[in-house]
């Protein structure tokens, strides 16, 4: 029996049915689900969702819906800010001490320079940075998001923004993605299973890049504290840090925005489709549910991740800095190559050197630069405060408010991290789309960048 | 949970259907017995469920759509290993997104020994149409009244005695957060597999013509790919003219699926939990 036979077969057995069979068969499902449904099911009070509603009218409404998005949002990054500052510095100091004395003893028992400068300065610094860079803010924004996911808030979200992303051609559930996007872009590109319309499905796993994912937030953190907020006196310091932080992710959220519209008046033309999307009941978090998906899961997951790629590229480092050709060694030679193109987006040489290194996670960017700046067989170790720091770039590197900010929008818009691109191409199975979800981030993120530095030179600021 | 209870059992235990033994395998399943489907709507607790029994922590949340992967576990309830599936959410058996699809090709081609349809009891309507479609294609169900105790704060009162009538299938009150029912529901779903317990599934027919055109298709699909379950099923997605089953048909996917669906080695990959981490 061949297929197309039974197609056939299939296809005048329909023909001859009367016209309403369909929608018969569809109907006596629904009775049949309404009348079981009824016999089994009674009221005893009519008390109801009363509760549930109420809050659902305040946090959906048109009015007070985004503000209390933003407030919610601003509130986990203010924490973030706040809290990751105080433990930083514990870490820092704990993993850099441990690190001096493992030195220390490599010295008394006379191991050769070498092997002490590659374990010690190249894989175990690379190593205490990434964990003293990613840690701490992990740690306190894993669980804060964790708790709104297990209350039910982001199908909430999705109602709030569905609006724009109607606007935009795009699909209302990219917001679901989106928010799984921050705490790993891989996984956010994973959730957008959800949507039906491969079009939309496409222009969310493209855009979802440019939500920053834990791997940048403490690029982004770094940043704000250690630059925008140093100017302002001590008891606003993670106001405005945290403030600028939540301005980085709006402007992620609008070049989100941007790119869905443009795809979808381009490669991927389409309007957007309709969809149901349930409100879930508001559910008490379970607290130790929280702690083990946000520290086990998620945290250590990540963490675990980043330490991975950060041995061998603190080891990399150390080799290239150790490699003397003349009076300079390797990554010095390949900074200052890539300086002139650095300098045109309003960065350096090293910071595009430390992106290179970076590409396999995100999360060893600023560890990679500092190592570089910091230079081979520094017998000091990291800085440990966030005025060393500032000490460090500011009046050892040239850098200027303008690097700073430059470096923050880079590392919003920039190319996604090796693992991101290959669940693009899993989850597409298509070259030609993970290639674009490359060249798109990456040309943004030059174009941006260009942009501000020749504007604020243009007009003197730098 | 319920079954940490200190009580020494008695001789009556023996025989009592409430004294019975959970043991949680983890991901350790290797040898199992029996395959058991988790389906249902969308956040209506699957995969609280799915922990319960595994002992697992497959990441659980509360909005619609959160396990896009299929997770698999293992669990011993009285003495027989079972291998647990918990299937991304869906509506219907219907739909195009590939999260659903996920759910629907394993139902209907994974033969699993039980299929347990996780309901939400404060909107049961809703969660009976779904029902109603597993019912078509497999008489082994068990459905599982989760939410017992949001649908009493509601002030709901779900007659599972009611509904076991009404459907022809086990119903068992359950709420998976604590534990409440999860026994009885693990020897519903034990003397459903052994035929203690025989269903008779509540099917929606249809006219009568209708009717007699599934049965002139049937014996023609089987005939084109022997050993394949549900021809019925299909046949009526055929007449339906469901797009994506025209096109399996032709292109000789179905047959590559029900193949899949039935390997061992790729039911239970622990590459899946991997990318399941979200």
């Amino acid at each position: 029996m061949e297929a197309n036979e039974i197609l056939a077969k299939a296809e005048s057995l329909r023909n001859g049915l009367s016209t309403g069979f369909r929608d018969e068969i569809v109907k006596s499902l629904y009775t049949e689900a309404e009348t079981i449904a009824k016999r089994a099911v009674k009221s005893i009070s009519d008390k109801k969702y009363d509760f549930d509603q109420k809050i659902d009218r305040l946090v959906t409404s048109p009015y007070a819906g985004l503000p209390i998005m933003l407030l919610l949002l601003s509130l986990i990054i203010w924490l973030t800010v706040s809290g990751a500052n105080v433990v930083s510095g514990w870490i820092a100091v704990v993993l850099f001490g441990i690190g001096d004395y493992g030195r220390a003893l490599f010295n008394q028992i006379g191991a050769p320079w070498w092997l002490t400068g590659f374990l010690w300065d190249g894989v175990y610094l690379g190593l205490a940075w990434v964990v003293s860079v990613m840690l701490p803010p992990m740690m306190i924004f894993f669980p804060a998001f964790t708790f709104l996911e297990d209350l039910g808030y982001l199908p909430r979200v999705a109602f709030n923004m569905d609006w724009l992303f109607k606007k935009t051609g795009a699909h209302g559930k990219q917001s679901l993605t989106m928010a799984m996007g921050f705490g790993c872009n891989a996984a956010g590109v994973i959730a957008t299973r959800v949507i039906d319309s491969p079009r939309e499905r496409l222009i969310a796993i493209l855009t979802n890049n440019f939500v920053p994912c834990n791997g940048r937030f403490p690029t982004l953190i770094m940043l704000a504290t250690v630059f925008v907020a140093a100017s302002f006196p001590p008891a606003l310091t993670s106001f405005i840090a945290a403030g600028t932080v939540v301005g980085v992710v709006l402007i992620g959220v609008m070049f989100t925005f941007l790119a869905s519209w443009i795809l979808s008046k381009t490669v991927l033309k389409g309007e957007a489709s309709a969809f149901t999307l349930e409100l879930p009941p508001y559910r008490r978090p379970n607290v130790s549910r929280i702690l083990y998906t946000s520290i086990i899961d998620r945290t250590i997951f990540v963490l675990w991740r980043a330490m991975q790629t950060a041995a061998p590229a603190g080891a990399l480092i150390w080799v290239l800095a150790n490699i003397h050709l003349g009076d300079s060694n390797l990554a010095r030679m390949i900074a200052d190559w890539l300086n002139p193109f650095g300098l045109l987006l309003g960065l350096d040489g090293v910071i595009l050197l430390a992106y290179i290194i970076a590409i396999p996670a995100n999360e060893i960017v600023v560890p990679t630069m500092m190592m570089v700046y910091m230079g081979a067989g520094m017998m000091i170790n990291g800085p440990t405060s966030n005025s060393a720091i500032f000490d460090l770039l500011v009046n050892g590197n040239g850098w200027t408010m303008l690097t700073a900010v430059n470096l923050m929008l880079f590392a919003l818009l920039h190319n996604p991290c090796a693992t991101t691109i290959m669940t693009i191409y899993k989850e597409t199975k298509s070259l030609k789309w993970a290639t674009l979800s490359v060249v798109m981030t990456l040309g943004t993120a030059f174009l941006v960048t260009f942009l501000t530095a020749s504007i604020a030179r243009l007009l003197g600021w730098a | 949970m319920t079954n940490t209870k200190t009580v020494l059992p008695t001789e009556h235990c023996e025989t009592c259907p409430a004294f019975t033994q959970l043991e949680q395998m983890g991901i350790k399943v290797g040898d199992f017995d029996r395959v058991i489907a988790l389906a249902g709507n969308p956040n209506t607790g699957k995969s609280t469920l799915f922990n319960a029994l595994t002992g697992l922590k497959q990441h659980t949340g509360n909005w619609p759509g959160k396990t896009v992967t299929r997770a698999e576990g293992g669990f011993e309830f009285n003495k027989m290993r079972y291998k647990l599936v918990d299937l991304p959410g869906t509506y219907s058996l219907l739909s195009a997104s590939q999260d659903e699809e996920v759910a629907r090709d394993f139902i209907l081609f994974g033969q699993p020994s039980c299929t347990i349809v996780v309901c939400d009891a404060t909107s049961l309507e809703r969660n009976l149409n779904l029902v109603l479609q597993v019912m078509e294609i497999t008489e082994h169900v068990v459905v599982a009244i989760n939410l017992m105790d949001e649908a009493k704060r509601k002030g709901l009162e779900v007659d599972a005695r009611s509904l076991s009538r009404d459907l022809g299938v086990p119903a068992i009150a359950i709420t998976a957060r604590t534990g409440d029912g999860i026994h009885t529901l693990l020897g519903a779903v034990a003397d459903v597999i052994e035929g203690n317990i025989v269903t008779k599934p509540l099917r929606v027919h249809g006219t009568p013509e209708f009717q007699k055109a599934v049965n002139e298709l049937v014996p023609m699909i089987e005939q084109m790919a022997p050993g394949i379950p549900n021809a019925r099923w299909l046949a009526i997605r055929l007449l339906d003219g469901d797009a994506r089953v025209q096109k399996a048909l032709s292109t000789g996917e179905l047959g590559d699926i029900v193949s899949r669906q039935q390997r061992a080695d790729v039911q239970f990959s622990g590459k899946m939990s991997v990318e399941g981490r979200q």
